[in-house]
């Protein structure tokens, strides 16, 4: 069981015994050799059932993944659901990256191949349960046609193919190859999900034993004969181009090849790492902030307050919100919530090796969430056609929506460095920490403003929310992004209105795991808990009482009260919050418990998640990403920020002041999973947007301040 | 000239003295089970052992290693090595997978200096290993279960 993978070491391939599949091994100039990486596809004698099932002689199956694993666990989602339908034993399950190709695989949820928004499971469900079944319905036609008897009196149970009546029995590898020629039916039958034998059990992952003994492969990692490590110097100010340059000292640097100047910056190359970094190091440059942004983050929360009194995009408007806020008798609340830039900070920065071969196409080896985009970004600024361009997706080393960039900057990025070498020698070009953590892509900045009110009967009568952040999106109209979770709040709240404004800044923004939910969620959760408190509501009552149509909230949050116990008397220096909401499809509850630790600050003791994404392909999988998902937005919303100091160069540079939740800030957490036969949804991003909220609700309990400005612990001095 | 042993075979690194040991482990030796997170010690990815005790091989100048034994993942053995790897595996500790093998190294260690560490002790031994995944509750988990493995 494993990753199917064609790794040949050093030894192996100077030995001569390595197999390079597909590779042809040429010396230098000429195009070289992989020496270790991960090629497209599955290797060895394979008989293709279709474009996602693979059938090997021995029996193996592997599954060709359309989405990158890039540890939210798509890799072993994608092949259970196979294997379900295939009726396949698990031990003879394989994976492997499926080839960039923007129409047989692409996520039917974007409509091109694409990895994000948590779709991997909830778009394949589907077709990938097809694509199981119309194998093994071909796999029975090929054996009912060589034992001369009827297909229907064939069963297929643990990747045996077996009659009954004349005793044959087979494995898939018998008739792969007859398999493979026979046409695959217009029509399958799919499994009643009461008969899932794989779907629904606890699994483990297919990547965990090679993430144990340090052989998983990450672009990092692929090697190359005669291969170049280059590194870009940009710019600290976002904008800004260069000038000019003086890399005498740089070319000094021994081990140092190359000095080239790219759109980016100015490319250094090496013949190894330590080389590079002092190479780029030593390097001279003018920069042009002309066209630069130099706006300090706090000026821009300011342009943000003065924004809102201009023209905005209406995303919900109902009742009479005006004239709920101004009634006689309601008791009214104001509230501005400030969110900074967030950094993604995968701990894998952003990386590629590009090579040629001796025919003119280019190999490109990495982690890619839009491996399709990536494709025509080489193939564009390298100058040759899209077709001899093959993108091998590796596994890559955290995301969390870094990699996945309309139009490819990064690899334009990647290209020009590979382009402007020459292409004669196979390039790794690779960020540094500094470079992921200063290179933008952020999570926009957000200022919210609310008003709400009360009525003496502790009802909420009116809320009025304004938005201000960049769109995501890049639109010049509403950008869903933007009001995602406030517009269509799930609360029956009679008069509501929420605004956006999207102002345009010279700050490249990106979607960071969970996109929208990020900062809404804390603003609606956090806003709601403090008006339900005015209306001497009780936090998880209250908002039953106000989600009455929305029964899958009141699943999820029901079931955390009831594990976390909410209500029972907590210890002393203790309180709680709780946040509900739904995101991507999937539904999570959570209740926080903390207290104030070391120097006054906070400290989470426990977090208890209810999660609802319908059908639970793996329930390890879910669990392992409502923890993590907890413990990645924890670290956000106590600790993160990225922010523009005067003139608009970055502040933070690497782990030491982009702080990451460690070990010992991580709460204890307790998952439940609503059974359910809806559809599945994803888990990747949805444990997010409940934990900042959760937490800033039992902070304010703790000490009567409510969050106003993320991070929770900026103004706070340990 | 430096002259060490990288698990458990002589070697000799002639390049630039300042390099690095991360890069000559990865550039020159084509190890690349430990990773480079940070290059300032603040992620432990690409943490190793030096004469038995962690160490983080981003700041580690090779000139420093004369005579000195490293290992990495790559050659990591004996019980505590086999009961920490069995524990990650068991529920399945790695999500994206990059950083475990800094993990694992802290965590051996760990266990060699302490077979039955606390819940703070753990804090301590691994509170300089990042995790952007998140999968310190497992960690935690895994590193308790395999020193009940040792204790049996």
């Amino acid at each position: 069981m494993g990753i199917e993978t064609i790794r040949p070491s050093r030894r192996a391939f100077l030995a001569g015994t390595g197999l390079v599949i597909g590779l042809t091994l040429v010396g230098r100039q000429a195009g070289a050799a992989l020496l270790q990486g991960v090629p497209q596809g599955a290797g060895g004698r394979q008989a293709d059932l279709n474009a996602f099932v693979r059938v090997a002689p021995d029996g193996t199956v592997t599954v060709l993944s359309k989405h990158l694993e890039m540890g939210q666990g798509p890799y072993t989602g994608l092949t259970t659901i196979v294997a379900e339908e295939l009726d396949a034993d698990w031990s003879q399950m394989r994976v492997a990256a499926a080839p960039a190709d923007d129409a047989v695989y692409k996520n039917l949820a974007f409509g091109l191949q694409g990895t994000g928004g948590s779709t991997s499971i909830a778009n394949s469900y589907e077709q990938l349960r097809k694509a199981g079944a119309t194998a093994k319905a071909m796999l029975v036609a090929a054996a009912a046609k060589e034992w001369g008897v009827a297909a229907g009196e064939i069963t297929v149970e643990k990747g045996r193919i077996h009659h009954q009546g004349s005793g044959k029995d087979a494995g898939f590898g018998d008739f792969a190859d007859k398999a493979a020629q026979l046409e695959a039916p217009d029509d399958v039958k799919l499994k009643d999900p009461k008969d899932f034998v794989l779907i629904g059990q606890d699994r483990h992952k297919l990547d965990t034993d090679e993430k144990t003994n340090g052989k998983a492969i990450f672009t990092l990692d692929v090697l190359a004969d005669d291969m170049l490590i280059a590194m870009v110097a940009h710019s600290a100010h976002f904008g800004a181009t260069v000038k000019g340059f003086d890399d005498g000292e740089a070319r000094r640097v021994p081990g140092v090849v190359d000095v080239k100047q790219v759109p980016q910056g100015v490319a250094v190359y090496a013949e190894n790492t330590f080389a590079a970094l002092k190479g780029r190091a030593a390097l001279r440059i003018e920069w042009d902030l002309s066209k630069a942004e130099t706006r300090s983050s706090g000026q821009i929360y300011e342009d943000y307050r003065a924004v809102m009194k201009g023209d905005s995009f209406e995303a919900a408007n109902r009742g009479d919100v005006d004239r709920a806020l101004t009634t006689e008798g309601i008791t009214s609340m104001d509230t501005e919530i400030v969110f900074p830039f967030l950094a993604h900070a995968p701990m894998e920065p952003l990386d590629a090796v590009l090579m040629s071969r001796e025919d003119g196409s280019i190999d490109c080896y990495n982690g890619s969430q839009f491996p399709g985009q990536d494709k025509v970004a080489i193939a564009d600024v390298c100058g040759v056609d899209a077709s001899k361009v093959r993108i091998n997706v590796q596994l890559a080393g955290g995301s969390f929506g870094r990699r996945a960039q309309f139009g490819s900057p990064y690899m334009r990025e990647a290209a020009a460095v590979f382009k402007a070498s020459g292409m004669k020698r196979p390039v790794k070009h690779m960020w540094t920490r500094e470079d992921d953590i200063r290179g933008g892509f952020y999570r926009p900045i957000y200022v919210h403003s609310i008003r709400g009110a009360v009525d003496k009967d502790g009802n909420i009568a009116g809320w009025d929310h304004t938005i201000v952040g960049q769109s995501i999106m890049n639109k010049d109209d509403l950008d869903d992004t933007t009001v995602e979770g406030t517009a269509d709040m799930p609360y029956a709240i009679p008069n509501l209105r929420v605004v956006a404004h999207q102002p345009k800044l010279g700050v490249p923004v990106l979607w960071w795991r969970s996109v929208g939910h990020t900062h809404t969620a804390f603003a609606v959760e956090t806003f709601l808990d403090r008006l339900l408190e005015q209306g001497g509501k009780d936090a998880v009552e209250g908002r039953l009482a106000l989600l009455k149509d929305s029964p899958r909230h009141v699943g999820v949050l029901k079931k955390v009260a009831e594990i976390a116990n909410w209500g029972a008397p907590l210890a002393d220096g203790r309180q709680r919050g709780v946040a509900v909401h739904k995101s991507f499809n999937t539904y999570v509850a959570e209740i926080a418990e903390v207290s104030l630790g070391d120097g006054g600050m906070p400290k989470v003791h426990k977090v208890w998640c209810a999660v609802d994404c319908g059908v639970a392909i793996n329930p390890n999988i879910i669990h392992a990403q409502m923890e993590g998902g907890i413990g990645y937005g924890l670290g956000a919303i106590l600790f993160d920020s990225i922010d523009l100091e005067d003139g608009g160069a970055v502040r933070q540079s690497n782990f030491n002041d982009y702080r990451s939740l460690r070990i010992n800030e991580m709460p204890e957490v307790e998952v439940a999973i609503i059974a359910s036969s809806e559809a599945p949804t994803g888990v990747g991003e949805p444990g997010v947007p409940p934990i900042g909220p959760a937490v800033a609700n039992a902070w304010r309990r703790l000490t009567g301040r409510p969050v106003q400005q993320l991070p929770l612990t900026s103004g706070l001095v340990a | 000239m430096v002259n060490f042993t990288l698990n458990g075979r002589e070697t000799t690194f002639d390049g630039d003295p300042e390099t690095p040991l991360l890069w000559v482990i990865r550039d020159a030796e084509r190890l690349t089970g430990t990773k480079y997170g940070c290059g300032i010690a603040q992620c432990g990815a690409c943490t190793v052992h030096v004469n038995g005790m962690t160490a983080r091989s981003c700041i580690t100048p090779v000139s420093a290693l004369e005579g000195s034994s490293v290992t990495t993942i790559e050659a990591l053995e004996g019980p505590e090595a086999k009961a920490v790897q069995a524990a990650w595996r068991a529920i399945d500790v790695p999500q994206c997978g990059y950083c475990q093998s800094g993990q694992i190294m802290s965590a051996v260690s760990l266990l060699q200096f302490n077979p039955a560490p606390s819940d703070d002790d753990i804090d301590g031994a691994m509170v300089g290993n990042i995790c952007r995944c998140a999968t310190y509750k497992r960690i935690r988990q895994a590193i308790h279960d395999a020193a009940k493995t040792l204790e049996g």
